[in-house]
Parts: C-alpha cells; structure tokens; sequence
C-alpha cells in the first residue's frame, strides 16, 4: 500500500498541508510579524534583547562593492558560517571550518577560493537565496561548535532540534542530523534524519530518514535507542520563550547545543513544516487540541515548557487519545 | 463561524448567480449549451405573377405574422421598378409594391430565412373575446341540411372543443350522407370548405375564422398555403386541421395569415397567381441565437463580449479559458498536492500549448527549457552576477528558439514555427524561474516542480481546449462566477492532499502496529 488512507490519518491527528496553512499559519501568524522570523539579523537582535544566546556575529555585507571588504572580515576567523539574512530552509549556506591562506575548506573537506566565497556573497546580494528574489544581505556568524553528544551521531554538520511552539507551549520536538546523504545539511528533504524527541524526556522516540524508519545513524551505524538530548528544560524553556519574542503563535524554532555556550537560537521559522509529525510518529493535532483548550496562557515560558512537558510526555496517559481527536476536529472560528 | 458562514453564504450567492444568468440565457435567449447544436433554418420565398394592363399596379401581400417562437432572420423584397413599403394594420402586416405603369408579365418576390426557437414561451394571454358571430344565411334546403347535420354531431360530443373536430371529421368521412353532400356540393375546394366550416360553426355561436399557413418541408417548390380553422374555445384561439379535425400547430407549419383578409390583392393586373418555395440549411443555434440576441438587444447580450469587435473576441476566448487552467491548477495543488513551480505557470505554460499544440509543444518546450538550463550551468561557471546571468540565459534562449523555427522551416515542418511571441516569453520565464530553483534547490527540486508544472499544463490543457468546455467559457462567461464560487469553496479544504497519503503511509503502518 502505498497510500494511506484519510480516515486512518485522521483517527492519529495527523495534520495535512491545507489544514496547517488554514488552521495554524494563518490563525496564529499575524502576517505583519513575519518579517521578524525572516528577517535572520532582526531575529538575532530580538534574542539578544531578550537575552537569549545566538551565535556572534562577526560582520554583514549589504551592498556588492562592499564585497571587496570581505576578505577584511574573515581573516581573522579560521571558522565561520556565511548566511543570506532573508534565505529560508537552509539555503544559500556556507559552512568554513578551516582557513588557510587563500584556501577556504568546507565540513566534507573541499577547498575553495576566496572569489568562490565572493562569487556566493554576490549571489546572496543579489537575491538568489531569499524569498522572493528580493535584494538580501549576508551575514557572517561564528561557527557552532558540535556538541561531543551528538559527535556519534552527526555527519560533517551540526544537528539542529526543531521545536513546534504553539501559544508559546512547546508541542512537538524533532532532532535534524546531517548525513553524507544530506551533504551536512540539517534538513530532511535532502536526506538527513529526523529524529522524533519526547518532549517529556528528551529521549529518541523515532527516526527517520526520506519518510522511512531507520533505527541507526546510516554513516556511523550509531543507534538512537540511547540517544538523550542535555539540557532538556533550558531547551523548552527557549523555545517557549520565542513566543514573547515574537508574537508568532505559531512557530518552529531551531535550536542547537554549542559545546561551549550550550543551546543558542539559531532561526525561528513562522512555517514549520510537518515532517516532525513523520519523525515523532505522531500527529499535531491532538496536542494543538490541548493548548487550544487552555482558557489562559501562561505569562511565564518556564512555567508554560514546565505544562509541555507533563502533558506530552509519551507515557503521559493523562488524556485519552480519543477525547483529543474528537476536539481536535471541532470547527473553531 | 460567522466568516465561514460569510463565505458560504457568498459561494451561495455568486454560484446563484452564475447558475441563473447561464439558465436565462439558455432558456430565455436560446443560447444552447452544447457547440454542435444544430437548427433548421428555412428560407421560404414566395413568387407572385401577374399579368399587368398597362395601368398603375398596386401589388398587396399579406405577410407572415411575428409570433413568439418564430424568429425572423431576414426579409427581402425585390421586384424591379416597383416602389415598396410594408403597411402594419391591427390585421396584420402586408408587403405593397405599387408602380404608375405597367404591361406584360411581371414579377415579385418576397423572401423570408426564419427558424422556429424551442425556448420558453409564456402560455398566449387570454384571448379577447370575439364579437358573437353572425348568422349567415343558408338557402332552404340547405339549412335544414345544416341543421339535421349540426343537431348530429352535437349529440355525439361534450365540448366545443369535440364538436369541431366532429364537425370537420363528419364533413371529411369517406362515406358521405346526403346531407353533407348537399353541404359541399361537389365545389370541394379547400376555400369553400373552410368557408363553410366557419359557418356551421357561426350557426352554431362559436367564433372561427381562416388560418393560412405553409408546411415546411425541405425542398419543395410550387407550393401553396393550406387552410386552417382557428376556433375560439375556453378564451383562447385552437387551431383545427379542416381536412383531419386534428387540433393545434403542427410541427414544421408556419402560420402565415389569420382572418379572411385576402392573401393578395392586385389592382390593375389579371390571372395574378402565387406559389412559394422552401429551402431548408442547418445553421449553429449558438450563431442565430446571438444574432437574434443582438438583434433584440437584450441587455446581457448588447453590454456582452459579442458587441466586441471579432479580433478582441478572439483574444476573450483565450483569457476566458485562463479561470479553468486556475481552477486545475488549485485542484491540482489542494487536493493532489502536486507541487508546481508558480501558481500561474501552468496555466502559461498550458496557453502556450494551445498555440504550438500539444506534442510539438511538450518538445520544444523540454528541448529549449533542457538547453537553457545547460547553457546557464555553463554560464555559472563564468562567475557572473545573478541578473546578468538570467539575462544572457533568456537571450540564448530566444536563439534557440529562433533557430529551431530556421531549421524546422528549411525542414520543411511548419509545425515548429508556431513559436510565436507568447510561447517564447513563456519559455524564456520558465528557464528563468527553473535556473533559480536549479542554483536554490538543486536539480532535484526541478525535475519535481518542472514535472509538475508541465503535468498540470498539460491537464489544463487538455480542459481548456476540449471543445464544449471552450464554447460554454465564451458564451456563457458567467460560468466564471460558478468557476470562482468552486474555487473558494476548495480554499475552505483543510483535509488532506492525494500526496499527503503518500507521505504519512509510513507512519500509519507504524501506528498499526504500536498500537496492537
């Protein structure tokens, strides 16, 4: 079978395309605050505001005859990463993890030139990377040092923790690794594994690599039965707190652990796609139906990831699953 | 609630509205719904010949009534040298040709092209109530006959209705007694039965009087018009066939004449004569519905595409078909869930289809857009800025495409050179947005939207090119309202899409069997 069927869907909560563009994004994603999650400085700054760790920033590019100046601002960095401020899904880019002389060497080891890294940060200015095609900037973070937790578990990249945060309650986890398949990139089309995390725990549940269930690492044969992500309550508690930061009702926000400086923000994403409910094996719905039963939010983000993890704890039990689906499918104004 | 009960309430209003405004047009003006509908037209001209004497002629013809379900397309008259001019009388209206003088054989024609229209006509107003006829006189012998005649068939029948048709049937029996001998006295003529119809029928009080009319058949020539016995009955006028005592019109008759006016009056001139002949064409019902239609001028039709000069018609009945290709394309993207690079692309790229055809189409357009996308990987190697890149892409592009119209004509194959402007805009856009996705999202990405994009074409395609679905966009743009109303209904979908069942089936499997 290689279709399943709708009513089965249903019956788990799952959340289709449609219903998340109509019953999430734009419920509760006013369309005026987007701009704050698309636009990556303004995201850092409002971390930064609301004293939230995020990679440094060591300088930005904003006009093509500043180009020249690159050269200026990456010499003294033996690594670093080189983003489109206004790109999306991962695009657009590139990882430096060592510096030598004129040669640049990405995380799979390739070298490159300092006019490939002018050729990109032109391509970047010029729209290529950002939505829409409209002129962007770039900027130029400090690289993220990967955390000895995931070192057997990673494959040339970072892995990212892609948090669901609905009203400011965090509702579903999913941990990105990067693959040789995915060319050290975090994301799952490509080919990197999602693994489903219990919010509870922050235990693997599942994991998954192009829609399919995989128990190990496919590079380093690693199996996530024992994989547990640190600081688990810090980690809710950021993503929670990216409710206030931003407004956005609904949102994903990205998170990855710096061996040094712990967990940082590192993107917010106003829509989060729904390959978490594949990963988790498990479907938004019902846990959407719970936030939108609660009368009040809760001012505080420790006390809201706090609500988060008692409920959607995988043994919770608390509710049963069918008194969730039944309210998930109420018609809601 | 209330917004969706807003939306509903509008879906309601504009399909309401479509839906109406394409049944008025239907049933109202007669605009058919299928392009094939075909309807008879009949061309009917009448000869009249005379002999004149030499003194001032006056030629007067009755001509055929306007009815409700009779359209009158064209009317001619022609007789060389004679002045004319149509007289309008409450008993109907007459064609006069007149001259100072005239000698020798002459001739005049008149010339009607009509078609009888099967669109709703409201039941005939009560008819006014006829004066009380007026005894006429029977000879002594022959009134008894009459009498004894109408005493008989009055016992035989409950209504006015059965007591004409008993009359004309008895009158018309093969057997006949003596007195209906007596009455038609061997002058048999059509004339003088209807004359003598109408009297019994007067005798009797019931109002009648003559209809004249022509059977339609196809080909026929030398005909003359047949005689009818209209009957007041119930407050309206029954038509009675005088040779069968059959009631009402029969199919293909045109009624040309009512009342005992003469059919034709010729002052100055001898032994005038009058003969008709039919001819019969089929003709679109969709082509005299609008010509009758403007004719009218029928609001809807007058301030309506048809009041368009022909060329910008023409551009309509392509941009009409674009709601249907947004229409696939948001099923296709709703509810299949196949990805498509734009929204509006497909329906480009389907146009651009309509205009080379769809196999030469699919080639050129996998041909061109293939190149191109080669050429701009080359071009990416050139370190060049994004904008000048595209740029140079789309200039070979144009290249290609106008050395494949070079090559395809020195080949001898026409087909290739339909590559017009549109197609080539089209074409170069596409290469455009697929380069972007090429560098954003790797070549994968642009097989998926690129294929998606071309199946999603060449489905709108196949829609906006299937003839009755073009000939219902054009005649009936209302539909475009049941078009919208459709698509804000699927803007409400929230369940899921074809490919989202694809996508979860793994995890229903695995929910199976956690769960047992």
């Amino acid at each position: 079978m290689f279709l399943a069927s709708a009513k089965k869907l249903r019956s788990f909560g799952i959340i289709g395309m449609n219903q998340r563009n109509s019953g999430l994004i734009s419920r509760y994603n006013p369309r005026h605050l987007y701009p704050l999650v698309d636009d990556k400085l303004k995201t850092k700054m409002l971390a930064q505001k609301a004293g939230i760790t995020v990679p440094k920033l060591l300088g930005t590019v904003q006009y093509q005859h500043d180009v020249k100046l690159l050269k200026e601002i990456l010499d003294p960095h033996a690594q670093f990463v080189i983003k489109p401020v206004k790109g999306s899904g991962g695009k657009g880019i590139l990882v430096i993890t060592e510096h030598d002389h004129n040669l640049y060497f990405k995380p799979s080891g390739d070298a490159i030139r300092l006019a490939d890294i002018e050729r990109h940060v032109s391509n970047i200015l010029s729209g290529l990377y950002s939505l829409g095609g409209k002129p962007d900037k770039v900027m130029i973070e400090s690289l993220i040092q990967l955390d000895p937790v995931f070192s057997d578990y990673s494959y040339e990249g970072i892995p990212d923790l892609r948090i669901i945060v609905l009203c400011g309650y965090p509702i579903m986890a999913m941990l990105r690794l990067t693959t040789h398949a995915s060319d050290g990139k975090a994301n799952l089309h490509q080919g990197a594994v999602g693994v489903g995390i219990d919010i509870g725990t922050g235990n693997a549940l599942h994991a998954v690599q192009y829609g399919e269930p995989v128990l190990h690492h496919p590079d380093t044969r690693k199996t996530f039965a024992e994989l547990v992500i640190p600081h688990w309550d810090k980690l809710l508690q950021l993503a929670a707190a990216c409710y206030e930061m931003t407004g956005l009702g609904y949102l994903g926000a990205d998170i990855v652990l710096d061996r040094d400086q712990g967990p940082m923000i590192i993107e917010l994403n106003a829509r989060p796609g729904l390959s978490i409910q594949v990963a988790n094996s498990a479907g938004l719905a019902p846990r959407v139906a719970i936030i939108e039963a609660l009368k009040a939010i809760d001012p505080d983000p420790q006390s809201r990831a706090a609500f988060s993890k008692q409920q959607f704890a995988t043994n919770a039990g608390i509710h049963p699953p069918r008194l969730l689906r039944t309210r998930s499918r109420d018609p809601k104004p | 609630m209330s917004a969706k009960l807003r939306l509903y309430i509008l879906v309601v209003l504009i399909m309401g509205l479509g839906i109406g405004l394409i049944l008025y047009k239907h049933f109202a003006l007669g605009f058919p719904l299928s392009p094939d509908d075909k309807k008879s037209v009949w061309t009917i001209e009448a000869r009249i010949d005379f002999i004149a004497r030499g003194d001032p002629v006056i030629v007067s013809f009755a001509l055929p009534p306007q009815t409700p379900n009779v359209v009158f397309m064209e009317e001619d008259f022609a007789s060389p040298g004679y002045g004319f001019s149509e007289l309008t009388s409450p008993t109907g209206r007459r064609a006069q040709w007149s001259k100072r003088t005239a000698s020798g054989a002459q001739t005049a024609y008149y010339r009607l092209s009509m078609y009888e229209t099967d669109q709703f006509v409201q039941s005939q107003t009560a008819a006014n109530l006829p004066a009380e006829p007026e005894k006429p006189e029977f000879d002594g012998v022959l009134k008894t006959a009459a009498i004894t005649l109408l005493d008989q068939v009055r016992s035989k029948s409950a209504n006015t209705e059965i007591f004409t048709r008993e009359l004309i049937k008895t009158l018309n029996s093969d057997t006949p007694d003596q007195n209906q001998r007596l009455l038609l006295n061997d002058q048999s003529s059509e004339d003088y039965k209807t004359d003598l119809i109408i009297n019994l029928l007067a005798l009797e009080g019931i109002s009648a009087h003559i209809v004249r009319g022509l059977y339609l058949n196809e080909g026929r020539r030398r005909q003359s018009l047949a005689n009818f016995v209209e009957v007041y009955i119930g407050g309206q006028w029954l038509l009675f066939n005088q040779n069968s005592g059959e009631s009402g019109k029969p199919e293909n008759f045109l009624i040309w004449q009512r009342g005992d006016q003469s059919l034709l009056d010729v002052i100055g001139g001898k032994n005038s004569k009058i003969s008709f002949s039919i001819l019969k064409s089929t003709q679109s019902t969709r082509n005299l519905a609008v010509r009758d239609s403007i004719s009218k001028q029928a609001g809807l039709i007058d301030f309506s595409i048809y009041s368009l000069p022909i060329e910008q018609q023409n551009a309509f009945k392509m941009i009409l078909l674009l709601p249907i290709g947004a229409l696939i394309v948001v099923i296709m993207r709703l509810l299949v869930g196949i990805r498509t690079s734009g929204t509006f692309m497909p329906i480009l790229i389907a146009l651009a289809l309509i205009q080379t055809t769809l196999l030469t189409g699919i080639i050129i357009f996998l041909t061109v857009v293939g190149t191109g996308l080669l050429i701009r990987s080359y071009l990416s190697r050139l370190n060049l800025l994004f904008v000048a890149r595209i740029s140079a892409v789309i200039i070979v592009v144009i290249a290609i495409m106008a050395s494949i119209s070079i090559i395809s004509n020195k080949l001898g194959l026409d087909q290739a050179m339909t590559v017009t402007f549109f197609p080539m805009i089209i074409l170069s856009w596409t290469i455009e947005r697929m380069s972007v996705l090429w560098e954003e999202d790797g070549p994968r990405e642009v097989f998926i939207q690129g294929g998606g994009s071309l199946l999603t074409a060449v489905i709108a395609y196949l829609f906006m090119t299937n003839r009755t679905i073009e000939y219902l966009t054009f005649n009936f743009p209302e539909l475009m309202l049941v078009n919208l109303a459709l698509i804000l209904i699927l803007g409400q979908y929230t369940g899921y899409r074809l490919s989202e069942l694809y996508r979860f089936h793994a995890l229903e499997r695995r929910n199976v069997s956690g769960k047992r």
